[in-house]
């Protein structure tokens, strides 16, 4: 009896979406980087197209962090109250691919720095490092519309992926990204219900399908990541299954939620059964982005070098062709 | 849901008439039309005006397939008819029909696998449509067998309980959609079913209610694609509404829309 491989035919096809514009493209990336465009579940060569390995970029503050813990703070510490030179530091000591920006110091309740401010600072990363941008808000919806408006007018032509737009507050950014041609990624809170009507109030915008990344908004590995991990399976089952408004790319970002629990935080003293400090959050930020690439991550935002470069190699072992000749 | 636009038939005053002077105009605007409201297949059908023809069917396929994209359902008992629509047509169309009379698969199933198209399989043979679904799950499963044997796909194949107006053959409807439910144990995978809808509230009151309660009930035992009017915005929200229910497509707030979209 031969064993006979069972093949899923797919319809649909996730979009495949570049960030990043060189010179010709005109933008003043020396590099670019393109996800999506899968055509089988995560790593399921044999059945479909993989064109794209999923990427992991580095993330950066636009000021120095407060509550990052002790393992962050020994790799960034020297360069993380100026961003240029953090960005530089992520490529070239660590070859970084992406690099997102938080622009954090717009808070009303910190700095509150102006929109003009946070343009300088886009433009002054823009400048350190040739690899494309993700940009990301301070989590204040109204100066989130502000700077992201100032920021995307100072990256014109750059080609990059901003967020978030959200259900209720996504058409001052979606406007915005259009306008100055942008992506945007699209965050609805773990429930694909919302992620797909957003999608449809970002086309009816025209805002072009293959110009808006997912964020399905994951939590940490120990706390409630399963949740967005089957909310990630049923929307890349969704594009598989031809449904145009789930066949966006996704993104997670692992760093901020691996960073953000006691697990990665707590001294040795503090919880003795849970091992080196110095190990622990790399791993647990390691684990959650290696199993949400099981759920179809297409960009991972890590925080720590150590964690890229593993995960990294995971992919790489993973983008290994597996079809049965 | 497959939904397979019925307008396109000579027996419609306007068709028929387009036919006959062979005036592309009117058919290519139902084309458009039935696309739009969200039809997958155009069925197209000569009707009683003119000779049912090889000439006619062809011209049929030409005129549709030059305004709209979508695959054409040749709706013919003629079997060169249905060779000549399928010569000239793009992409995988579907035969309507065959039944379970052996002569007749004889004739239509080589052309089906030769063309790679999709076919219409009407429980019956030719003693007629049959009373209960026992006896219709039998004539599916002879079409099943034969279609497997010549090597086409189930996904090719659409088994056609037959339906009945429920004024004068109610005691058919519940058979029917017993049927549906057989009929998709029959094979792994299974075969796709489809009605013929509007069957079922001919010269009945209130007929296009009582097809769109029937297209959600058969669709709840498995129905996978139907012959109806494409353009009654209320059995498209129906569908559209069922498929959301049944877990078919992914909810969103504007689910009447989007199925419109897809």
């Amino acid at each position: 009896m031969a064993v006979e491989i069972a093949k899923q035919n797919w319809d649909g096809q996730v979009e495949e979406l570049t960030i990043g514009a060189t010179e010709e493209e005109g933008g003043t990336r020396t590099s670019t980087v393109t996800v999506g465009g899968e055509t089988t579940l995560p790593f399921l060569h044999f059945e479909g197209e993989i064109p794209n390995k999923p990427v992991v970029a580095l993330e950066i503050l636009d000021e120095e962090p407060k509550d990052w813990p002790e393992p962050l703070a020994e790799v960034w510490g020297d360069v993380w109250d100026d961003p240029a030179k953090w960005a530089k530091k992520c490529v070239e000591e660590y070859g970084a691919e992406l690099i997102a920006l938080r622009l954090t110091s717009a808070d009303p309740i910190g700095q509150d720095r102006s929109a003009e401010e946070i343009a300088e600072t886009v433009e002054e990363v823009l400048d350190a490092v040739g690899v494309p941008l993700i940009i990301l808000g301070c989590g204040d919806e109204e100066k989130d519309n502000e700077i992201l408006k100032a920021a995307a007018e100072a990256a014109e032509g750059e080609n990059l992926l901003i967020g978030f737009a959200e259900e209720e507050n996504h058409s001052t950014i979606a406007a915005a990204c259009m306008v100055h041609d942008h992506n945007v990624i699209a965050q609805s809170p773990v429930d694909m219900n919302i992620c797909k009507q957003l999608n449809i109030l970002l086309t009816d915008m025209k805002v072009k399908t293959n110009q808006i990344v997912i964020d399905p908004l994951v939590s940490s590995l120990g706390y409630g990541m399963e949740y967005s991990y089957s909310v990630m399976e049923r929307i890349r089952l969704g594009a598989l299954r031809d449904d145009d408004m789930l066949a966006m790319p996704m993104i997670n970002f692992i760093g901020e939620e691996a960073w953000d629990v006691k697990e990665t935080q707590a001294s040795e003293e503090e919880k003795p059964g849970w091992g080196e400090l110095s190990t622990r959050g790399i791993q647990w930020e390691t684990a959650m982005g290696t199993t949400v690439l099981q759920g179809g991550a297409d960009i991972l935002v890590a925080r720590h070098p150590e964690s890229k470069e593993n995960i990294e190699a995971g992919i790489e072992e993973l983008m290994t062709e597996s079809s049965y000749e | 849901m497959i939904i397979i636009g019925e307008r396109i038939n000579g027996m419609f005053n306007d068709i028929g008439e387009a036919i006959k002077n062979e005036d592309p105009e009117p058919i290519q605007e139902w084309a458009v039309k039935q696309v739009e409201a969200g039809a997958d297949y155009l069925d197209a059908n000569v009707g009683p005006a003119v000779e049912d023809s090889p000439e006619v069917m062809k011209w049929l396929v030409e005129v549709i397939q030059d305004e709209v994209d979508a695959p054409v359902a040749l709706d013919t008992t003629n079997v060169d008819a249905i060779e000549a629509g399928l010569e000239v047509h793009e992409g995988s169309a579907m035969i309507n029909s065959t039944t379970a009379q052996p002569e007749k698969m004889e004739s239509i199933l080589p052309l089906v696998a030769e063309y790679d198209a999709n076919v219409i399989g009407l429980a019956m043979d030719k003693s007629g449509v049959p009373k209960d679904a026992e006896t219709r799950t039998a004539k599916a499963m002879e079409i099943i067998a034969n279609a497997d044997a010549r090597g086409i796909p189930m996904e090719n194949l659409f088994i056609d309980p037959l339906i009945l107006p429920v004024n004068v053959a109610q005691d058919h409807a519940p058979e029917v959609l017993e049927t549906i439910q057989r009929v998709k144990k029959l094979a792994d995978p299974a075969p796709n079913t489809v009605l013929g809808l509007s069957n079922v509230s001919q010269n009945c009151n209130n007929m296009k209610l009582i097809n769109r309660t029937f297209l959600v009930m058969a669709m709840a035992v498995g129905l996978d694609s139907v012959i109806a009017e494409a353009n009654d915005e209320d059995l498209i929200d129906a569908v559209a509404t069922a498929e959301i229910v049944l877990n078919n497509d992914v909810y969103c707030d504007s689910f009447l829309n989007q199925f419109r979209k897809k």
